[in-house]
């Protein structure tokens, strides 16, 4: 078990920073997913704290120990990549033993880790094959399987499910997430899919251009959205952002937007006076009901409709601007039809137009 | 899709080809004499003539006496077939003050050839690899002075190499012309290793890294075992370029260490005596037998290394 700290840490090529003065603790045995979109850094990042990239400034410490100049090696890490990155001419015995021989392990032990680590990802019987004749889903499993014999504290996944396909994702996904209940080892995830991130993380770091966005549970970060790109980023299908500023109805603050007023009692956070400031409206899908029309709800005309099975996402034009709605399948609502529609303010989030910050 | 005579067709031949529409079925018959082909391989054909002819008159010409050549029918095949001027060109021609053939030739060439091959692939291999992976700073100045030493004509440097062998008193014996073979191979092979090299996913070099392997252990034990084609490029460009180099054999060696070009060209090009055509061509082919071997030999493997190598910048 190890701790990971991050300290000040830039890495810049050229005169690209691609991280800025960029801060990170992870506690023992938690599992992290670094999550953005690409470009954002969040392999940078990875990649430095396995040691494969030099840091330009600050300082990486794992398990209480300053890495910051070590090799890769010696810092206590297994590595599992997109690509699998399996040596193509060894077998997978071979592929599992070559950082113990590096390590110069008895070979007892080495069979010892290997026979227990084949045994965890059940892929005993695939031991004498070479990568080229396994499928991707056991590809990927060796793959863990070679940082799981390094017995080390930390692991790390570079979008390690990214090459499969999705029943297959899905399915490793369960596995790695038994595999942190079953080790509980610290583990930093890379991913841009948000459903392995909410699914696996303890915590969530949304990263855009070098810089943590919000670090928080995923509960946290899918309801109080830090700001306007974390709500846009996490959540699928995404959150419906209406333009508006802040007055007053009766007392109570509300939103304003064209001719059309949402009240905001009981919203989560600290509303800012009815100024007229101008603010964003962010509303998740599912957090929208509709109504029939007339019926005290705000009115609004279906657009289209976008039946997914097991629920139905209904784009509607609401004051000028689009907004989808989560709903039953078989609704019966037809393009062109007038509904009512009713928010929950306690679950919406309302942003600064100018910092793009919420309230 | 719902064409009414088609429907109709599929009730009236449902019976006869059990359920099948009416039209082509199966792959597309292709015609063997078709246009495309006849002008394909016609030319095909006569390019490959083209190029056969020499070697069939070179073949049938060393395989004649000189009475038969002299009667000026170099097509015909011999009348009286003897190996006479291919012993002879082997083991009995005479260049200078020598009269023990090729042979002589051949063995220096030999002697040339496996160390310049051996050293120059070995350098280069590691200077493509520590290119393409380990970043080091200046290693673009670095690879683009090398790629520019491929360009300079190779007259500029004779003399200079001339003076720079005597110093070190290497000037016209073997060891120095395999060392000018290996710096000229260099330029050519760091460039083919390195692309090869950077074609190879980044992250096996990462995941070997973690693995804890060293900048050799990663060469031997990673990039080896996966680099046969490219080597075997490798090998054939230089095995084929330094048995046939001729300038920097006839500079930079003495007439007992000539290698096997330099002796043809003295057989061939000899002033004195009655011109024997027969063993002129036997030995020509002696001395192209190699190259001709190499590539007999390696065909699939070349082809597989240059597309993999070469292609990507």
């Amino acid at each position: 078990m190890a701790t990971i700290e991050i300290r000040d840490l830039r890495l810049s090529f050229g005169a690209l920073d691609v991280l800025k003065q960029l801060n990170l603790d992870i506690a023992e045995g938690e599992f992290i997913v670094l999550l953005g979109p690409s470009g954002c850094g969040k392999s940078t990042l990875l990649n430095c704290i396995a040691g494969l990239l030099d840091v330009s400034d600050g300082q990486i410490h794992i398990g209480g120990r300053n890495v910051t100049w070590e090799e890769p090696k010696d810092r206590g890490i297994g590595m599992v990549f997109q690509s699998y990155a399996l040596y193509p001419q060894m077998s997978v015995r071979g592929n599992l033993s070559f950082g113990l021989k590096n390590q110069r392990l008895p070979k007892a032990e080495i069979e010892q880790r290997i026979a227990r680590a084949a045994k965890v990802l059940q892929i005993e019987p695939l031991l004498d094959r070479r990568p080229a004749a396994l499928s991707g889903g056991q590809r990927q499993r060796v793959a863990i399987g070679r940082a799981l014999v390094r017995d080390v504290d930390v692991f790390l996944f570079d979008e390690p499910l990214s090459n499969l396909d999705a029943k297959l994702r899905s399915e490793l996904r369960v596995e790695i997430k038994r595999l942190h209940q079953q080790l509980e080892n610290t583990m930093v995830y890379v991913t841009h899919d948000q459903i392995e991130a909410l699914t696996l993380a303890d915590r969530i770091a949304v990263m855009r251009g070098g810089v943590i966005q919000q670090l928080a549970d995923p509960a946290t970060i899918y309801n109080k959205p830090t700001n306007l790109f974390v709500a846009g980023f996490i959540g699928s299908p995404s959150m419906s952002f209406l333009d508006g500023h802040i007055t007053s109805a009766g007392g109570a603050p509300a939103f304003r937007t064209g001719d059309l007023t949402v009240p905001l009692a009981g919203y989560d956070g600290a509303v800012p006076a009815a100024d007229g400031r101008a603010v964003i409206l962010g509303v998740r899908p599912e957090h929208v009901t509709i109504g029939p029309d007339g019926a005290g709800g705000l009115p609004a005309t279906v657009d289209i409709d976008e039946p997914m099975g097991s629920d139905s996402l209904v784009w509607m034009q609401f004051a000028g601007q689009t907004l989808s709605a989560r709903t039953a399948p078989g609704h019966g609502l037809a393009a062109g039809q007038q509904v009512g529609l009713g928010f929950d303010p306690t679950r919406a989030s309302l942003f600064d137009r100018d910092s793009e910050q919420r309230f | 899709m719902a064409n009414p005579q088609i429907l109709a067709s599929t009730v009236v031949g449902a019976d006869a080809v059990a359920g099948r529409l009416d039209g082509p079925t199966g792959p597309r018959p292709r015609r063997a004499l078709s246009r495309r082909n006849v002008i394909l391989y016609g030319t095909l054909i006569v390019i490959a003539l083209y190029y056969l002819l020499p070697l069939y008159v070179m073949v049938v010409t060393s395989l004649k006496g000189m009475p038969e050549i002299r009667l000026g029918n170099i097509f015909s095949p011999p009348v009286e077939v003897t190996f006479q001027p291919w012993v002879k060109a082997w083991s009995e021609a005479c260049t200078g003050l020598n009269c023990d053939g090729l042979s002589r030739g051949f063995w220096n060439s030999v002697r040339i050839l496996i160390p310049s091959v051996v050293l120059s692939i070995a350098i280069a291999s590691v200077n493509g690899y520590a290119l393409a992976n380990w970043r080091f700073k200046g290693a673009d100045v670095f690879f683009t002075i090398l790629i520019i030493g491929a360009f300079i004509p190779y007259q500029v440097m004779i003399y200079p190499i001339v003076i720079l062998l005597r110093e070190i008193g290497l000037y016209g014996s073997l060891t120095g012309l395999v060392i000018v073979h290996s710096i000229f191979g260099m330029p050519i092979l760091t460039l083919l290793f390195r692309n090869y090299f950077t074609s190879v996913p980044e992250e096996l070099f990462k995941a070997a890294r973690v693995d804890g392997a060293g900048f050799w252990g990663i060469y031997f034990r990673i990039m080896l075992p996966m680099s046969l084609p490219i080597f075997v490029v490798a090998i054939i460009l230089q095995v084929t370029g330094i048995w046939n180099d001729f300038l920097f054999g006839v500079v930079y060696t003495r007439p007992d260490v000539y290698p096997m070009t330099v002796q043809l060209n003295n057989i061939v090009n000899s002033v004195q005596g009655v011109k024997e055509y027969n063993v002129n061509m036997a030995a020509t082919i002696l001395t192209g037998l190699v190259p001709l071997v190499v590539y007999f030999f390696s065909g699939k493997l070349f082809v597989r290394g240059i597309a993999a190598g070469a292609v990507k910048g």
